[in-house]
């Protein structure tokens, strides 16, 4: 039993940590795309990027299911080519919530730059700067609470993702199954000792990672934080 | 010297308080020289600068330095900002607040010059708060900072937004020398916006005025400002505070840049169409004064 309750936590834990390490690499240059430039097809990408946001759970997971079923032109592909299937894999669910937690982390680091003076970034660029450079070297350094946030953000929500995982992962032991998913199975189980467990620890690492964002933000304007 | 001239014929349509304003700035300047931008506010003086730098796009546009075109919006060329080697000032400051003064400055400069950045510091007076991050300074020493900083690249070309308008008169005095210093040292052509006529005369080698989005005049301060065939010996720039009328005379009280007051006596025909708040010189022919040493 015990063993069970940490490798679920395990999983739930690694599923959060990648997703999150994966989306500050996508989230980098895309928020900044979104932050400085203007092209016609804008909205369209932000609204897509928001899609998570307002979506039911169950309706990007029903899609991503699709998605990965060999009857599908990309599940077939994957199945030809790398021998993979997705559906209730580790990679599956681990894909689902990167897309789920785009938003999470692509916005609070879009806001930041945006609310980051203009004439900053001008004032690099005459000093001989790249972009590049730039951006690493100013820009970053002056978002941090942004920074700080959309991480924290990004890894508790994808610990609370509940709906869109199960129908992804199928609530496999030792693979698929994280925490938020295991307590439903324990109540319909009537172990409501073990759902218990679960749930507390849920409750406290959000609980702590809301208290650690709120601190780092006492400087600025928590209302921006989103 | 070919090399050594400046040709810019640049339009844009700006958006101001007064409406829509054609900008269309067309001029032949020497290299080397330091150039004052002098107009009212909205009249596109920072819009000038910008596009100078590369920071904004103009409509249409030729720009040529020496022998390099920088931009040539028919022909597609458009050198990026960050290598028309030009040092910006900007209006408000643009410190990077994640930075100390120090490090603000050494990394304005390029590599191999690491050292020079507490020269500079030193030179600008930044030495006692140069481990200060931007929060923690004053207007003025923020100013002083961002002069250092645009200083600091080593720069052919050195563009200044109004650079001095927040400070006190000392203050300003102090950076108007440095700006001097600078530019008679390394004889960088230099693009300063202002319009206060004081500053103008202190550091004017030539004056653009800027007048609804079109040069109106090109030249020396003396040649835009006062009439050719009268000599003063002694000119003096300031505002006018209070008119005051007597039986036969008026008597002006005037503020001049260096915060000294004056009274002067005038008559009927020098004070019509003036206001109180108004810029003017006073010169004189025939003057004999009393100097005392303090």
């Amino acid at each position: 039993m015990d063993h069970e309750f940490f490798i679920t936590l395990w999983i739930t834990f690694k599923l959060a940590s990648l997703t999150t390490l994966i989306l500050l690499f996508i989230g980098m240059p895309f928020s900044y795309l979104l932050a400085y430039s203007d092209f016609r097809l804008k909205p369209v990408v932000e609204a897509l990027v928001s899609m998570p946001l307002v979506l039911p759970p169950s309706v990007m997971g029903y899609y991503i299911l699709v998605a990965y079923s060999p009857r599908y032109w990309f599940g077939d592909m994957l199945d030809r080519i790398f021998n993979v299937r997705l559906a209730f894999s580790f990679e599956g669910i681990l894909i689902a919530s990167v897309i789920f937690s785009l938003p999470f982390m692509i916005q609070p680091l879009q806001n930041g730059l945006r609310a980051l003076p203009n004439q900053i970034r001008e004032a690099s660029y005459t000093l001989g700067k790249s972009r590049t450079v730039t951006f690493f070297h100013v820009l970053l350094p002056n978002i941090r609470p942004s920074i700080i946030t959309a991480l924290a953000l990004t890894f508790a929500h994808s610990i609370g993702e509940f709906g869109m995982i199960l129908m992804v992962g199928g609530n496999m032991p030792g693979e698929t199954r994280v925490a938020s998913v295991a307590i439903y199975d324990e109540i319909q189980s009537l172990n409501l000792d073990a759902a218990n467990k679960y749930a507390m620890v849920l409750f406290a690492v959000s609980f702590i990672i809301l208290v650690f964002i709120y601190s780092i933000n006492r400087k600025h304007d928590t209302w921006k934080m989103i | 010297m070919e090399n050594d001239i400046i040709e810019i014929n640049v339009e844009k349509e700006l958006v101001s308080a007064k409406g829509r304003i054609n900008l269309h700035v067309k001029a032949t300047l020497k290299q080397g020289e330091l150039f004052v931008v002098f107009g009212d506010s909205g009249a596109g003086k920072t819009t000038l600068l910008r596009i100078i730098a590369g920071l904004t796009m103009p409509d249409k546009g030729y720009i040529k330095m020496g022998n390099r075109v920088w931009l040539n919006t028919e022909s597609g060329i458009n050198l990026p900002v960050q290598h028309r080697n030009i040092g910006f000032m900007f209006q408000e400051y643009a410190l990077f607040p994640n930075m100390t003064v120090f490090e603000n400055i050494r990394f304005a400069q390029k590599k191999k010059e690491k050292h020079a950045a507490g020269e500079l510091i030193e030179k600008f007076g930044l030495s006692e708060f140069s481990n200060r991050k931007p929060g923690k300074l004053s207007g003025g020493q923020m100013q002083r900072v961002a002069l250092a900083r645009a200083l600091a690249c080593k720069p052919d070309f050195l563009l200044l937004d109004e650079p001095l308008s927040a400070l006190d008169a000392r203050t300003r005095t102090l950076l108007q020398d440095e700006v001097l210093k600078a530019h008679d040292n390394h004889l960088t052509t230099t693009f300063l916006v202002s319009h206060d006529l004081t500053e103008v005369f202190r550091l004017a080698q030539r004056v653009l005025k800027l007048e609804n989005g079109q040069i109106s005049a090109i030249g020396r301060p003396e040649e835009l400002f006062i009439d050719n065939h009268i000599s003063g010996k002694v000119q003096i720039t300031g505002n006018v505070v209070k008119i005051e009328k007597f039986d036969t005379f008026y008597l002006l009280t005037i503020v001049t840049g260096m915060n000294q007051i004056l009274k002067v006596t005038a008559f009927q025909n020098d004070v019509e169409n003036l206001h109180e708040g108004d810029q003017i010189i006073v010169f004189s022919k025939a003057f004999n004064p009393i100097i005392l040493k303090v």
